[in-house]
């Protein structure tokens, strides 16, 4: 160890020191929730569920040992019969009642499931945030005319809430006829509500915070107080709905697809079409309609992981 | 002329089905150019209330403001929304108490101090990040260019306060409000902060009303001081008259139970009695009557009017003030 005799270099030195312990760039609230996140098991075995769900539902369908629709006719397999013939050979979850192969099918039916459960959420989550930005902002800054605004919308919204969301989604998919774009948009729907409350909610109170007081303060727009302040400090909530929704939008359209409603072509099945086709054979072989109840659960629970670890992650309380 | 001349503000919280409650009950002072006037008072006294009904803050629906607040000939209390908005930030700018909810705790530093220079001054890009960036630096932030991208929760106390004066002297006002700038930081933090403001004001002859229950603070920092109790001015004067007399029994109150280190070991504390809870309409008499050791039976009939019973532009509001003559030590 040397030793600095010289003042100057004793200052130098000093400032050197003081300079390397401190942190170097800025951490925002995303990073630091990334951060806690990682150290979460919780996190990591739902993050670990979802990144192999997508990795089956996109690569899956390409390496599918056979067709969607390929029938693979057996001597044990009697059309109309439904008789399944279970786990042999090439064909590892079994061919089903028309002789298809069950592996191959559930692999195509993992990217229809995270296409519905994604596509439902977007519809969900833009619309839902649209009209909640729309109505948080009229509430929050909007003054009288405003509030008024805020209440038709809110009023609008309870109305959608409270009708049950399955038979909303029911009579939604019988309007528009049997498709898999039905399901999408009845799944959506019904969340375009739980969104538009859950972000107006937000923002209302991060509206009433110091900092909305400090920018008024110095004269900053109301527009750009929205945009700037307000919703960006309001979003926190909604990114966790919107994890934890894809769990649920999983559920429903499996629900829709079971009850009939789902996509009827045969070349792209979906978990809860299989589900509703397995259920006749339950009796005899019921791992015919294991394997796709295994697949939304699980799915399932990989997001709602992610989405209540995310929830605590972003727990305002806990930032350090 | 005064920069700013409040006369008899008044503003009262209206809510259905309950009583009206005066927060601000006819408070009049001003304040001239380069001029540092205080605010003291006790929590719940009005002086927050004030400061906001000054920027046109205060939410419009369930309050009712009267009087006159004249800044440069214009009044603050009927001027629009749009006009005040234009005035805030660029004319008249406030720091407020707590500094790390006054900041936007998403939005680095940088971002939160260029949105005003572009609001008021036009400046953009590169041009805002330099003038941000020296703004920082002559609040006494080390480094600012790191700084600015550097989110709230990473400064301490004493720096997110540097930063939102920063902020709130960007486009040069001519009146600053501080509404307890020093409360929530710790004591070495409060003198550099109170320090600082010091400096802004004699450098750019901004005029500050400061807000504040510290008579420490007062004592440092103020010309003019203007003692509020339950909404209403009590006594007004310059500061080295009021520390020297108090006459108002509540301004002398507040001064004797500043606890002293030469008063011998043991010496109880003189605490002024009962609470700011423990008083009458100011209609009916004074309101710091039910606290007051010198009331008489005068002092319940009306509001005190103020006078001058000391020295000229030394203000009292009480038909009871505590003269030489009344000085006894309790």
């Amino acid at each position: 160890m040397t030793i600095l005799t010289n003042k100057a270099d004793k200052v130098d030195r000093l400032a050197q020191l003081t300079q390397s312990t401190e942190s170097v760039s800025g951490s925002s609230l995303w990073r630091e929730a990334f951060r806690r996140m990682r150290s979460s098991k919780m996190a990591i075995i739902g993050a670990a569920i979802i990144a192999a769900f997508v990795l089956v539902a996109v690569v899956g369908p390409m390496l599918a040992p056979h067709g969607a629709t390929a029938q693979n006719w057996r001597s044990e397999v009697f059309p109309n019969q439904g008789k399944f013939v279970g786990m042999r050979g090439e064909n590892w979850f079994g061919l089903d009642h028309l002789g298809r192969d069950m592996f191959s099918r559930w692999l195509v039916g993992a990217r229809q499931t995270l296409l519905v459960g994604v596509v439902s959420m977007l519809i969900g989550l833009v619309v839902g945030a649209l009209v909640g930005v729309l109505s948080g902002a009229a509430a929050t800054l909007g003054g009288k005319a405003g509030q008024r605004v805020d209440t038709v919308i809110m009023r609008f919204t309870d109305i959608m809430l409270s009708l049950p969301s399955l038979l909303l989604a029911v009579s939604i998919a019988a309007v528009l006829g049997q498709s898999l774009t039905t399901v999408m948009i009845a799944v959506g729907v019904v969340q375009i509500p739980i969104f538009a409350r859950l972000l107006r909610g937000s923002m209302l109170v991060q509206g009433g915070a110091d900092y909305v007081l400090a920018a008024k303060a110095v004269g900053i727009r109301r527009k750009r107080i929205v945009l700037t302040q307000i919703l960006p400090n309001s979003l926190s909530p909604v990114i966790v709905q919107a994890t934890l929704s894809l769990a649920t939008a999983i559920i429903e359209a499996a629900a829709l697809s079971y009850l009939g409603l789902g996509n009827p072509d045969p070349a792209v099945p979906e978990w809860g079409v299989m589900l509703s086709q397995a259920q006749r054979f339950f009796d005899n072989e019921p791992m015919m309609a294991a394997y796709p109840a295994i697949g939304i659960i699980i799915t399932a629970l990989g997001f709602t992981l992610l989405g209540e670890a995310m929830r605590e992650a972003l727990d305002p309380k806990l930032r350090g | 002329m005064s920069l700013l001349s409040v006369e008899e503000l008044s503003v009262t919280f209206t809510a259905r089905g309950r009583k009206d409650a005066t927060a601000v009950d006819g408070v009049s002072f001003t304040v001239d150019q380069g001029q540092v006037v205080g605010l003291v008072g006790e929590s719940g006294c009005g002086k927050s209330v004030t400061s906001l009904a000054l920027m046109g803050l205060l939410p419009r629906k369930g309050v009712r403001i009267g009087g006159r607040a004249e800044f440069d000939g214009r009044d603050l209390l009927t001027l629009s929304e749009r006009k005040l908005r234009d005035m805030r930030g660029s004319q008249l700018a406030m720091i407020f108490q707590d500094p790390l909810s006054s900041l936007n705790p998403v939005v680095p530093i940088g971002i939160q101090v260029t949105e005003i220079l572009q609001r008021h001054r036009g400046l953009k890009g590169e041009k805002a990040r330099k003038e941000a960036a020296s703004l920082l630096d002559r609040v006494g932030i080390p480094d600012p260019t790191r700084r600015l991208k550097e989110y709230p929760h990473q400064l301490s106390g004493g720096m997110r306060q540097r930063a939102l004066i920063a902020m709130a002297v960007a486009c040069a006002p001519r009146l600053l409000i501080a509404d307890e700038p020093t409360t929530a930081l710790d004591v070495t933090i409060q003198a550099q902060i109170l320090e600082l403001l010091k400096e802004l004001v004699d450098q750019e002859g901004t005029a500050l009303l400061m807000i504040t229950h510290d008579l420490g603070v007062v004592a440092g920092l103020c010309d003019e001081v203007n003692v509020l109790y339950a909404g209403r001015a009590v006594e007004s004067a310059g500061r080295r008259e009021l520390f020297a007399h108090p006459t108002h029994p509540y301004a002398h109150g507040l001064l004797g139970s500043i606890p002293r280190l030469d008063a011998p070991r043991g010496e109880p504390l003189n605490p002024i009695r009962g609470s700011i809870n423990d008083k009458i309409a100011w209609a009916d008499g004074c309101a710091f009557a039910p606290r007051c050791d010198h009331y008489t039976m005068e002092c319940l009939t009306g509001t005190p009017e103020l006078t001058e019973p000391r020295a000229a532009g030394h203000q009292v509001r009480c038909v009871n003030p505590v003269l030489p003559t009344a000085e006894v030590p309790a």
